[in-house]
């Protein structure tokens, strides 16, 4: 589905991320940990799409097509979704206008109808119950006023309503507290098919809890330095990073 | 809630429908018209009272005012940049021939008429109307057509074109024409009270809720002409009406001027409710050609407890100057102004309002949203006076300036004068960028960039939009989107 060769990018001249490679596959989940600064959310950027970053060197593929000729807007039609780690606030357009924007713009790219008013208000009822989401919320302007685990909890909820193929969920675990995580975790788990993927980033072990990955990597300074299975979440969780730092020339 | 689903289900369809970027009403009907030589003299004003048979007092009015008007130099405090206008480069009368003069059945209009105002969506045929709205609709220096007249008659409401008005209703012409806009005022109100060809009237008896909204529409079609109307409105004791107003007009490379007159009066716990969506041609990319927008606009709320609501989207014209305004004369009366004014391109506006405090326990709400784009300035300028008698009053105002792109300017003159200790006068302003982040939030849900565009700035104009009339507020959204589209990327 994905497939992330030697990817360099930088920001204004400074490089960020420094030979990426990775290959998620249909069915899988993909945790992403390491420090601050190791590129985390630059990666989660850069497959989005957002310009601010400029790709000097390699290759993604996304299900069949060279990532970087596609535009934002194009890759979220073609089922990339990203959870952002900052919500962003549209004060006056209503969540619901919001949602039904994009649904219809991504089904118009599929070259599918808009779906009626009652067909939509229907699919957003069943996804608002599975995330739990209270049904002021999206009644209200995206994301304005919102608390930091209503942000969060509404970045799942679109992300239901929208149905990605691979989802990236930028550290959304931070700022929860223990009730909120878990909803998070059980709306992402509940929409784990054999067909969708998920990159969820993180920064502690804590939501590998209870979203199990299949792999988990580590970022460290722009680079994947280990891969492994669930097991090496816990192994980071009782020794930190700098076990792993050690054999790194920087 | 059955209101909010119809909303946003017309708020997607603009989404869909809404492709093109060209200014859609530019055309121009082929026509015969009737107009009289370029140029202003006392001759010009004499001809035109003579065409419209006028009385006497109309045409003592009109010299008065011309004569004024000679002594007078054009206003250049606001923060525009106006190139100098040949006044005796415009012909002042320009009619479409019709077949008999005030025509009174749809019959008697011509089809290219009726075909043009279909065109612009304004149908004549009140068979068509299902909105319930009535329409004078106003070509050129002439009004074409009022629908619904007869049935809003047995109300007891008089709706017709100024010139009827003229013929039919003198003593109210004579009582209250230039009683809240004096020939005096300024410089472009006494060139329209010289020459004004036409316009709507609007009479609500006392008690009398009016049932349907009542608009006018303006089309400039003729090149080389400007056009001068008058609306006057007036509301006696508790009466209501909600009055819209809609113009447009063909592209062309020259600029056309437009200079008009709106009164309004209301009276004791009358409510007056005026809404316009202001379309004229902004030039092209160029900021070649458009309207030259010089408008006055005032209402008094003359009677206690009563209120007059301004609701203006701005989106057309090369240069708007227009500042609507209460005067808050009885005890006890609201004013209010909700305002959206877009520019992009080279367009420039200088709008706002002006809230005059005189009756007691007054009160009155500014809420202002400038958004520019490209290479265009947006001013807001706003009066806020509260008289030595005005106790106990209260302002609020708002103004906000959105900014798209670095090449735009927005600015705000907000004068605030208060003569007593017990009045309140609060005013907020902020300015913003759009910001590349809320863009990208909406690219990464799928929605492409225009029409994200369009989102934000509808959002960032709602509390505005949603004073308007349901009609309205599906145009004006369009308008918005339409009117920024190619102005990011």
């Amino acid at each position: 589905m994905l497939s992330i060769k030697n990817l360099h990018a930088n920001i204004e001249g400074k490089e960020i991320l420094k030979g990426i490679n990775l290959e998620v596959k249909e069915g899988e989940v993909h945790a992403i940990m390491g420090p601050n600064g190791s590129g985390k959310s630059t990666l989660a950027s850069v497959l989005a799409g957002r310009d601010m970053f400029t790709v000097t060197e390699g290759k993604v593929t996304y299900m069949g097509h060279n990532l970087f000729e596609l535009s934002p807007e194009e890759r979220a039609s073609e089922g990339i979704f990203l959870g952002f780690q900052y919500p962003i606030e549209i004060p006056g357009v209503s969540m619901v206008n919001f949602m039904k924007t994009a649904l219809n713009e991504q089904r118009k790219h599929k070259g599918l109808e808009p779906l009626s008013s009652s067909d939509f208000l229907k699919h957003m009822r069943e996804k608002k119950e599975l995330v739990e989401l209270d049904t002021n919320l999206t009644n209200r302007s995206v994301n304005e006023g919102f608390s930091g685990g209503e942000k969060k909890r509404n970045e799942i909820f679109q992300m239901a309503m929208l149905e990605p193929k691979l989802a990236i969920l930028d550290e959304t675990d931070s700022g929860l507290d223990i009730d909120a995580l878990r909803i998070v975790a059980n709306g992402v788990n509940k929409l784990k098919s054999p067909h969708n993927a998920s990159i969820v980033i993180t920064h502690y072990q804590r939501l590998l809890d209870y979203i199990i990955p299949d792999y988990v990597h580590v970022l460290y300074d722009g680079k994947i330095i280990r891969s492994g299975g669930k097991e090496l979440a816990f192994e980071l969780e009782e020794k930190g990073y700098d076990w792993l730092k050690k054999g790194i020339t920087v | 809630m059955q209101l909010r689903k119809v909303m946003e289900k017309d708020q997607d369809k603009i989404l869909h429908e809404v492709t093109q970027s060209e200014y859609k009403y530019g055309f121009v009907t082929d026509i015969e018209s009737e107009s009289i030589a370029k140029g202003l003299n006392e001759d010009v004003v004499r001809l035109i009272s003579q065409k419209k048979n006028e009385p006497e007092f109309m045409l003592e009015f009109r010299l008065k005012a011309f004569r004024y008007w000679q002594k007078m130099k054009m206003p250049e405090w606001a923060h525009l940049q106006i190139p100098e206008i040949n006044y005796q480069d415009i012909i002042y009368y320009s009619a479409p021939k019709q077949k008999a003069s005030g025509p009174k059945s749809l019959d008697e209009i011509d089809p290219e008429l009726k075909a043009t105002f279909d065109k612009l969506g304004i149908s004549l045929d009140e068979q068509k109307h299902l909105s319930g709205i009535a329409v004078d609709a106003v070509m050129d220096s002439i009004s074409v057509k009022t629908t619904f007249k007869e049935s809003l008659a047995d109300l007891g409401i008089i709706f017709c074109s100024f010139s009827e008005a003229v013929q039919e209703h003198p003593d109210l012409i004579k009582k209250y024409m230039g009683s809240v806009v004096p020939y005096t005022d300024n410089y472009f109100a006494a060139l329209n009270s010289a020459v004004f060809s036409d316009g709507s009237f609007c009479y609500i008896p006392k008690g009398v809720r009016c049932p349907m909204e009542l608009s006018t529409y303006f089309r400039i079609n003729a090149a080389n002409t400007g056009q001068f109307e008058r609306t006057l409105i007036v509301a006696e004791d508790d009466a209501y009406v909600s009055y819209l107003e809609g113009c447009t007009a063909p592209r062309r490379d020259e600029n056309q001027l437009h200079a008009a007159i709106v009164e309004i009066i209301a009276n004791n716990n009358a409510f007056v409710k005026y809404s316009t969506v202001q379309n004229w041609y902004p030039g092209d990319k160029n900021g070649l050609g458009g309207i030259y927008n010089f408008v006055t606009k005032r209402g008094k709320c003359a009677g206690e407890n009563s209120k007059i609501s301004w609701t203006q989207v701005e989106t057309g014209s090369a240069v708007t100057w227009k500042y609507p305004s209460c005067i808050l004369l009885g005890n006890n009366s609201v004013g209010e102004f909700y305002s959206v004014a877009v520019t992009n391109n080279h367009q420039q506006a200088d709008t706002g309002t002006k809230m005059i405090h005189i009756g007691k326990n007054t009160k009155s709400t500014i809420v202002s949203k400038g958004i520019s784009a490209g290479f265009s300035n947006n001013s807001y300028r706003g009066l806020v006076k509260v008289t030595k008698n005005a106790t106990n009053s209260r302002n609020y105002s708002q103004c906000d300036s959105l900014l798209l792109g670095d090449k735009c300017g927005a600015h705000t003159f907000p004068y605030i004068e208060v003569d007593n200790k017990d009045s309140i006068v609060e005013h907020e302003a902020t300015t913003s960028k759009i910001g590349e982040d809320q863009i990208f939030y909406c690219n990464q849900r799928g929605i492409k960039t225009e029409d994200a565009i369009g989102l934000i700035v509808n959002g960032y104009a709602k509390e505005v939009l949603n004073k308007l009339p349901m009609e309205f507020a599906v145009e004006a959204q369009k308008l918005l989107q339409i009117s920024l589209e190619g102005s990011v990327g």
